[in-house]
């Protein structure tokens, strides 16, 4: 039987992944631009995981489209909400894992998954972006730091400088003015992090937390975070090295399905 | 068969809308007396002495509906009130300082009328324009309830009440209430009532005869003009077409009825086109809303009538409301639930997350929670609200297909 090549294509609000699969297990190729829908993010990505791979896009059976921009990718075979890609794809990563958190640049969710990664529940964040990755930018900004340098800071923090607003722009006034005091970087950072936790907590209490949880999306990578969310939960949390790929590989498992019902 | 035996219930029922509104303008013009009233404040009594009133969260709905929420909250905003407030408040408190609205006008009020068994919000809401007006406000204290009945000493406070505001509406007004025509007014509205709960009944039918958006429509008549005759018949032909498309297996909704949903809150009138597309087109009906039950008064007597004004399910503690959800949810077979989380309405968002959680672990039923708002477009997305609808779709989907295997 020949193989089914199975392409999924996460187009985010700040960022673009896609992940090419053999037969529905085997990773060929990936990429990430950070540059999500509306830009040429979705595009590049596309082609730069097909040259990974050295195949065309003729090569691919069934291309799958989920994120923000799902619905303006061009010709996609399926169109799924994100909340099911990134269940399949944290199914795939950690199988034992019966809720999911995911944090994004533009919204948090919390997800509830069957034993065969299917969607049970969801839950995601009200209309505020406290607690997203966008948040976290914005934060990144004021310090006039790189977001991905979060994480080692929120490690070398001696202490935290609590942030309570949770309103963004009112977080990073709040920022600021900590900022003017002359506090410590990295124990700002914490407090940062533990304010996405704390917001983040709640709306996976309020679906009901069932062991264990995987993390996914982009803030996944920021283990600070990570950490903020297990004090909170009172739990560990599992990431893999490609939970920000968990949506375009949970598109390219839900393409595989499809194509193997269809063969 | 004449052209006006041939129109259908909900072309009735709109001219019976236009009408009521048309009345009370007349009304007014004639130099009566007439009043702005909460929803669910005993319309019998207006309607027996037949004083011409409208209904301010009407017209907070329709002017949302015609695109003229954002303007009309922006400029409450600016005489100083806060966008957390209720937008159907912040839409006429808009009105009575600008006295004119491009969507939709009333006639000035000569008095109002509050009733809190649907919001206690709505008092301060009403102070302000009695204030502001310089007129008269009559308030109808109902008292929160816990559980199924009304015990006596409520009923008696309300009628205290409901006898206080016959006089002072006839010293303002100058109209006499007929003790004969207030019975002629309940009976009459007990036939609206029932007829309304059988239209909305048949929602339990698989498919629904109709659209549950249509209820969103057909339910100000509901509210306002149930005393009359015209709307009695009007319902009553409502229930009839909806259980004779339902004896057929037919239905008005648009395609087929792949899903059935139970929505719980106000419509986002400013939204309506898009959360209602973003159902229709994926085949999600709605077919259990807790506006059923809101806007059907039973009773036999005027205690009992008191007693049925307390049990509004907004006036009622969160148990009682669950149950209801519940039960609705049950009996008409939905497939999953929406809830929307109205930033206006502090009375139904309060409570939301927690009916939500309940609603879903009691029956099992896949739930979304969205933010919007009854008339102010500001609160809501649409991305937000179409990815929730699609993931919220794709799990009943799963549900079905472990069902049909």
């Amino acid at each position: 039987m020949a193989d089914l090549l199975t392409l999924g294509m996460d187009v985010g609000s700040t960022t673009s992944k896609c992940l090419i699969l053999r037969n529905g297990e085997e990773v060929l190729a990936s990429a990430l631009v950070p540059a999500g829908t509306g830009t040429s993010g979705p595009s590049r990505a596309l082609e730069e995981a097909l040259a990974s791979a050295g195949l065309a896009r003729e090569d691919v059976a069934v291309l799958t489209a989920t994120g923000y921009g799902r619905s303006t990718f061009p010709g996609a075979d399926y169109v799924v909400s994100e909340l099911s890609c990134h269940a399949l794809g944290a199914h795939a990563l950690c199988e034992e894992a019966r809720t999911v958190i995911d944090i994004g640049g533009q919204d948090a969710k919390a997800l509830r998954i069957g034993p065969d990664g299917k969607l049970e529940s969801f839950l995601m964040n009200d209309k505020c972006a406290a607690g997203t990755g966008r948040f976290l930018e914005v934060m990144a900004r004021v310090l006039e730091k790189d977001v991905s340098d979060l994480a080692e800071m929120d490690e070398q923090a001696e202490g935290i400088v609590p942030i309570s607003s949770t309103c963004t722009v009112f977080a990073e006034s709040e920022v600021i003015s900590q900022l003017a005091k002359g506090v410590d970087l990295c124990s700002l950072v914490k407090g940062i992090h533990a304010s996405v936790a704390v917001r983040t907590a709640a709306l996976a209490r309020r679906l009901g937390v069932v062991p264990p949880i995987a993390m996914t999306g982009g803030v996944a990578r920021n283990a600070g975070v990570v950490h903020a969310l297990e004090s909170e939960l009172g739990t560990s949390i599992r990431v893999s090295p490609l939970a920000q790929m968990a949506g375009a590989l949970g598109a390219a498992i839900y393409g595989y399905r499809k194509g193997s019902e269809s063969a | 068969m004449s052209a006006e035996e041939a129109k259908s219930a909900m072309i009735v029922l709109r001219e019976l809308q236009d009408k009521i509104a048309q009345d009370a303008w007349d009304a007014k013009n004639r130099g009566e007396k007439a009043g702005w009233c909460a929803s669910n404040f005993p319309q019998e009594i207006t309607t027996a002495m037949g004083i011409p009133v409208v209904y301010p969260e009407n017209m907070g709905a329709a002017v949302g509906a015609k695109g003229g929420g954002q303007r009309m909250c922006e400029h409450a905003e600016g005489l100083g009130y806060s966008s957390d407030l209720c937008s159907y408040a912040r839409i006429n408190l808009a009105y009575s300082d600008l006295k004119e609205c491009q969507e939709l006008e009333i006639p000035f009020p000569d008095f109002l009328l509050c009733c809190n068994n649907i919001c206690n919000c709505m008092i301060k809401w009403y102070e302000n324009i009695a204030l502001e007006l310089d007129i008269p406000l009559i308030l109808i204290d109902i008292p929160h309830l816990e559980g199924e009945s009304c015990d006596e000493d409520r009923v008696r406070y309300i009628r205290a009440q409901f006898d206080d505001c016959i006089r002072q509406l006839e010293e303002i007004t100058g109209k006499k209430m007929d003790y004969d025509r207030l019975r002629e007014v309940m009976e009459i509205s007990q036939r609206s009532s029932q007829a309304w709960l059988r239209a909305v009944g048949t929602m339990e039918n698989t498919p629904s005869p109709f659209s549950g958006f249509d209820i969103f429509n057909n339910m100000a008549v509901a509210c306002v003009g149930r005393g009359t005759v015209e709307a009695a018949e009007a319902f009553e032909q409502l229930a009839d077409e909806y259980e004779a498309l339902a004896a057929e297996g037919k239905s008005s909704f648009k395609g087929e009825e792949k899903y059935r949903i139970l929505f719980e809150g106000i419509a986002c009138w400013a939204n309506l086109r898009t959360t209602y597309k973003g159902l229709q087109s994926r085949g999600i009906n709605l077919t259990a809303t807790i506006y059923g039950p809101a806007f059907s008064f039973l009773y036999q007597n005027l205690d009992e009538l008191m007693a049925a004004y307390a049990m509004v399910p907004n006036c009622n503690c969160f148990e009682r409301e669950l149950e209801l959800r519940v039960h609705d949810g049950l009996k008409n077979k939905v497939d999953g639930a929406i809830f929307h989380m109205n930033r206006s309405c502090k009375k139904w968002s309060g409570n939301l997350y927690e009916m939500e959680r309940q609603f879903r672990e009691i029956t099992g039923v896949p739930t979304m929670v969205f933010d919007g708002d009854q008339s102010d477009p500001r609160c809501f997305s649409e991305a937000q609200y179409i990815t929730r609808v699609e993931a919220l779709t794709e799990i009943m989907e799963s549900g079905k297909e472990a069902t049909r295997r």
